[in-house]
């Protein structure tokens, strides 16, 4: 019987190798296919089992994991200060993320290439797998001011400033905001009802209005003009006096650009300072139109318009909008047409006038340290583009001083501050009161930070020309004391 | 003689030493994999620790004795192997009732351990010579026979847990005897099969290239076995029935050196599988579900979907190579990862690498049972411990490769790990019975006396 017992081992040793090879196949080969599974619950609980790394803006914890006594989620998220920084940290939520939770994800989870030094030493140690620190570039100081004065103001709205000189985010404020808390917890059935909720809210909280939404930028724009018009010819600068008629017929229609309420703009023909302060239309109308589609799309694009920015979170694209006739393009010159501009983009453009002309790149997180502390990458300040000589920037800035001085934006003025802007007042379609923008930076003659303030709708029922300083100016003021007065 | 003394045999050696070397590290290991359970669920090393590892360690000790006592020629390797392996299931045992599994309880398991290692000294000590078991062919056959019966006789509250007709309870304490059926069935056929043998492979008909045997010598065997199958189909136990099926055509064609009754047997039971499929709609499903285990469909079925074995698959898969570590996966969310689908609990921690050293250790197993058989000197040592070594390497493929999806999956338990009394008694008899003829083996055969004259003296 020998003979055939050495077959039936034969027969065991293939049944072994059968099941070897089956393991071998499921466990190196088709494990990443099983791990994926939706169906695979693990995912879920994987997701809570890792302490992910803090959030750190200005030495202040903003978003931290702290331990639970449940088995299957040991770590849950928190967030001190909730609300204020929802945007900026975004949430962490069963099946997603958002914002740096979860444009930094690897970092945060420990799973990045970047961490695989850190990771072997901790496998050796037997110490568990700690995420790696985000250490935001957001003034907590800044942050709270936009986000007080913002609410006070009672409107929907966004505040973004930034460093000129680095390009840093100082404060990334969007209202309405929720809290990310809510989104952040173990159960499923709760965080995805709260999230339709507030997905299907009006005033869309989820949505970060300073580097997602685009707006017409109103007046603001007329900086960009303004840069293009002194660009375009060197010679001209604050007292090259202009036509400012009360009326500006547009070609190949039989309407006419008015300025803002019809007012006169001085006695018809003003210094380009005055036009700035007074925000008359007519003038930028009109040099929009003698510098042509060309010129006045690529002075937008010089000042970073176009250009795919990741802070790390996509920036929504602004845009100058497509050639039409003069007459659309006297109507894009005053802000007012198809432009569409975040309010990131209009803080640059205010940045790229108090840098000398030079638009950094905009960035949110400044370090990333490992769970013991050491630095693993750094913010390496990059420039974005050269979007007007040193020569224009400071005219610019002269007469955007001059607005704050003298003009629409007194509101903003800061004792003992030299505070540069403009504001802006932009129509929307549908008549719906104009939203309040303003763009600032301050001091003068060594920007620390630059901003855009927008405030939805904000202009209503208030005279004039002073709609967007009277209820954004004092909200870009607000933030700039706070970072500027210690 | 002459022939034996000319051929270079192989001297056996007790290595008594040896063995006690490789259980003490294989009760090391456990207690190792223990304090790596602790660690991981409560950050420290578990209060019982001691206590188990004392425990197993001590019930080892006992068997060791016995069977240095009882059987000092038995293969070495054996009784580690089961130690080892059994004590693995303890830890995942007490892993998956650390993990509020409910059902998992490692206290009773280790209590039904010690009592295997009892029945295991128990049949050592009282079955002095297993070929006493060869008069006892029929009566084992109709003791299977019975035992197989008795659940589906009984009424459903006796004898049904979640659907499968296989126990007798009685008050709380509730056991399956078909596990020690399997056991008796295996005595009985190598019994009749030796008895039969030459009939079965010389005598009878040859149709096309196959030999067909004689009605009359292959109807009690014939009988048995289709009973048996009826039986195991009525209860539901499918596990078992293929169980059987698989090992007694593998005994019947060690006894007969036939390759046709393979392909008989093949034919059997392909046949018997498709009339199955049609008559039960839970075997046809099994059969639907091994081929998509995926699908939507199954997988929200309320009963008899693929949600278990899809969770067991997730586990394989968050193991990986390397597994998640003792403790630190979520076997708990595999429906009965104590009992059926316990090597996938194992795989999700101890991952691929823990997989192939377990496999390693039961086909370890088997190759010993298997290398006694070979050695073994008379046909019924031969067919009895070769058609146990298969018994439990055809168990083993039954229910790992249908754990892993390899085919269908039928309940069965992997022998030595999953829970269960019934299963773990009847495991550690069938390893006293490979002890016991590993022991007749490798036992030097007797030898003449120098100087007698004639006179041979025999030893046992």
């Amino acid at each position: 019987m020998n003979g055939t017992l050495k077959r039936v081992s034969v027969a065991c040793l293939a049944m072994f190798a059968l099941l070897m090879i089956n393991v071998n196949f499921l466990q190196a080969v088709r494990a990443e296919e099983l791990r994926g599974d939706a169906r695979n619950v693990r995912n879920f609980y994987e997701r809570y089992s890792i302490e992910r790394g803090r959030i750190i803006a200005g030495g202040k914890v903003i978003a931290q994991s702290v331990e639970t006594d449940s088995k299957r989620f040991r770590f849950i998220r928190q967030y001190p200060d909730a609300k204020l920084y929802a945007h900026v940290t975004g949430f962490f939520s069963p099946e997603s993320a958002s914002a740096i939770e979860a444009s930094e994800n690897k970092l945060l989870d420990g799973s990045s290439a970047d961490l695989l030094l850190r990771r072997s030493i901790d496998l050796f140690t037997g110490e568990p797998t700690k995420g790696a620190n985000v250490e935001v570039t957001i003034n907590p100081k800044a942050q709270k001011a936009a986000y007080d004065a913002l609410r006070q103001s009672g409107k929907r709205g966004a505040v973004i400033a930034i460093d000129p000189k680095t390009g840093a985010i100082l404060a990334m404020v969007s209202l309405p905001t929720y809290d990310p808390t809510e989104l952040s917890g173990t159960d499923k059935g709760k965080v995805f009802s709260r999230y339709d909720e507030l997905a299907k809210d009006k005033s869309q909280p989820l949505l970060n209005r300073t580097i997602g939404q685009t707006y017409p930028p109103g007046s603001t724009f007329k900086v960009v003009t303004m840069a293009a018009y002194l660009e375009d010819d060197s010679s001209r600068g604050p007292d090259t006096t202009v036509d400012a008629p009360q009326n500006l017929p547009l070609p190949g229609t039989n309407i006419s650009l008015p300025n803002y309420g019809g007012a006169a703009c001085g006695s018809g023909s003003v210094t380009l300072t005055y036009a700035l302060e007074r925000s008359c239309n007519t003038p930028f109308g009109k040099i929009g139109m003698e510098l042509g589609y060309d010129k006045m799309n690529e002075q937008t694009e010089a000042f970073g318009m176009g250009t795919q920015i990741g802070v790390p979170m996509s920036v929504a694209q602004s845009d100058f909008g497509k050639e039409e006739d003069k007459a659309a393009l006297a109507m894009a010159s005053i802000g007012q047409r198809s432009n569409r501009m975040t309010p990131l983009q209009m803080a640059m453009i205010a940045a790229g006038i108090a840098n000398n002309g030079t638009v950094m790149k905009p960035y949110l997180v400044n370090k990333i340290t490992d769970a013991k502390g050491d630095t693993i990458d750094e913010a390496d300040p990059d420039q974005l583009t050269d979007a007007v000589s040193e020569e224009t920037a400071g005219k610019l800035r002269q007469m955007m001083v001059s607005v704050v001085q003298n003009g629409t934006a007194n509101l903003a003025q800061v004792p003992g501050v030299q505070v540069a802007g403009k504001t802006g007042t932009a129509e929307t379609a549908d008549g719906q009161p104009p939203h309040a923008w303003f763009i600032s930076f301050a001091p003068a003659d060594d920007p620390k930070i630059a901003l855009a303030v927008i405030v939805e709708s904000g202009a209503a029922n208030v005279g004039a020309e002073a709609t967007g300083g009277h209820t954004a100016a004092p909200i870009a003021k607000a933030v700039l004391e706070a970072v500027l007065t210690k | 003689m002459s022939e034996v003394a000319a051929s270079p045999v192989l001297m056996p050696a007790k290595r008594r030493l040896a063995q006690l070397v490789m259980l003490a590290l294989a009760v090391l290991i456990v207690m190792g994999a223990y304090a790596n359970v602790g660690l991981a669920v409560d950050g420290r090393v578990p209060a019982g620790m001691l206590a188990y590892g004392l425990g197993l360690g001590g019930i080892m000790l006992v068997a060791y004795l016995v069977l240095a006592k009882f059987a000092p020629w038995a293969d070495p390797l054996i009784l580690p192997l089961v130690t080892l392996i059994n004590g693995l299931g303890l830890v995942m045992i007490y892993r998956l009732e650390s993990a509020k599994m409910p059902g998992a309880s490692a206290a009773s398991q280790i209590m039904w351990t010690g009592l295997g290692v009892v029945m295991f000294a128990v049949t050592l000590v009282v079955l002095r010579d297993h070929r006493m078991l060869q008069r006892l062919t029929y009566t084992a056959g109709a003791i299977g026979l019975v035992l197989l019966a008795i659940p589906a006789v009984l009424p459903g509250s006796l004898s049904e847990v979640q659907g499968a007709k296989i126990w007798i309870r009685i008050g709380g304490f509730s056991i399956q005897p078909g596990e020690f059926a399997k056991l008796a069935l295996v005595v009985f056929f190598a019994g009749y099969l030796v008895a039969k043998r030459d009939v079965l492979a010389l005598a009878g008909r040859r149709l096309l290239f196959i030999d067909l045997p004689r009605a009359r010598d292959l109807g009690p065997v014939l009988a048995t076995w289709g009973l048996s199958l009826l039986v195991l189909v009525f209860e539901k136990d499918l596990g078992t029935s293929l169980l059987l099926f698989g090992t007694f055509i593998a005994m019947i064609y060690i006894a007969t050196q036939r390759t046709s009754w393979v392909l008989i047997g093949l034919l059997l039971f392909v046949g018997g599988a498709y009339l199955a499929g049609l008559a039960f709609s839970h075997v046809g499903d099994r059969f639907e579900i091994w081929l998509n285990p995926g699908s939507a469909e199954f997988y929200d079925r309320e009963i008899g979907g693929s949600y278990q074995i899809m969770q067991g698959l997730f586990g394989f898969g968050a193991g990986g190579i390397l597994g998640t570590g003792l403790g630190q996966g979520h076997p708990e969310l595999i429906p009965l990862s104590f009992s059926d689908f316990i090597f996938a609990a194992t795989g999700e921690e101890l991952g691929l690498t823990g997989l192939m050293a377990l496999l390693m250790l039961y086909a370890l197993l088997v190759e010993r049972g298997l290398r006694t058989s070979l050695a073994a000197r008379d046909p019924f040592s031969k067919l009895l411990s070769g058609g146990l070594a298969f018994l439990l390497a055809w168990q083993v493929f039954i229910i790992v490769g249908g754990v892993t999806n390899l085919i269908p999956l039928t309940g069965l338990v992997t022998p030595f790990m999953s829970q269960g009394g019934s299963a773990l008694l009847a495991n550690w008899i069938l390893i006293a019975l490979l002890v016991r003829t590993s022991d007749a083996a490798r036992r030097p055969p007797p030898q003449a006396i120098q100087n007698e004259g004639l006179t041979q003296v025999f030893q046992r």
